[in-house]
């Protein structure tokens, strides 16, 4: 939940109550980085715990998620540095260009019309019951380069609002609406070529 | 008439913003028409549903294998 861009709270007005109801974004956030449920609550605890001591110090200015992210971006970074591990999973702060930005060609033709493009899904939903989805899912997602990876789950994963996603990126406007573009672009096609068009699913659908 | 690939840019823009009623009404006819557009458009909605149940599928997996 966006909090209201008029309520430019000052620290007085931060309740328990106002932070609580970003807890479930923080902790997606923070689950995604440090993929450990313990460690990922632990991590908003303490980002509630210090926003909640230093409310002071809240402006208002950027909005009362946009700060807390930044608090539990410094747990995260603290997480790292004391345990010994390698930053193996995906960092949001690390900014990559990707080399493959001229991809968007590829989908459609030149006058604009599918190149390919999407056949019929024989019934989804089925597939979100399915373990073996998720781990094509998981493997489509981890595919995209890691700029619109990041872009990507920062917006559909962790919940962010579009603004909030540009913010958190330093992409601007045109530059977002491109990138979420490519990103389910290629979802899709990794999904369909993965998955649905796969023998396995039971009831192939074509519609030439 | 706007290209296919312009409907989608407007059918992904959709899912993150509001869009004018015009620009509604240009998909709307559009993937009247055009069932590759049409399954994007459906197909979008889905990854958006997934993506969301994903970290849900996360959560249990990693509480599962500790």
């Amino acid at each position: 939940m966006l909090l209201n861009p008029e309520a430019k709270a000052s620290g007085d007005q931060l309740t328990e109550t106002l932070l609580a109801e970003h807890r479930p974004v923080l902790f997606r956030y923070a689950l995604l980085q440090l993929r450990d449920n313990e460690l990922a609550d632990d991590a908003v605890q303490e980002t509630l715990l210090a926003a909640w001591q230093s409310s002071a110090n809240f402006e208002g200015k950027a909005g009362l998620r946009t700060w807390l992210i930044g608090i539990l971006k410094h747990k995260i970074a603290d997480h790292w540095r004391r345990s010994s591990r390698e930053v193996t999973t995906t960092d949001f702060d690390q900014i990559d260009n990707d080399a493959d930005e001229a991809d968007e060609d590829a989908f459609f033709m030149s006058n604009g019309h599918w190149n390919g493009g999407p056949t019929t899904w024989n019934d989804p939903e089925v597939a979100l019951k399915q373990l073996e989805f998720w781990a094509i899912y998981e493997t489509c997602q981890n595919n995209l380069p890691p700029k619109m990876a990041k872009v990507f789950m920062l917006r559909e994963l962790v919940g962010l609002e579009a603004e909030e996603v540009c913010r958190e990126t330093g992409l601007s406007d045109a530059n977002y609406w491109v990138t979420m573009h490519r990103a389910r672009l290629r979802l899709r096609e990794c999904l369909e070529i993965r998955w649905f068009n796969q023998p396995k699913a039971k009831k192939e659908n074509r519609h030439a | 008439m706007r290209s296919c690939r312009d409907i989608t840019a407007l059918v992904s823009q959709g899912l993150d913003k509001q869009l004018s009623l015009g620009e509604r009404l240009t998909i709307g006819v559009h993937v009247m028409m055009c069932s590759r557009c049409r399954n994007f458009q459906s197909q979008t909605q889905f990854i958006r549903k997934a993506a969301h149940r994903y970290t849900e599928q996360l959560q249990n997996r990693l509480g599962k294998n500790p």
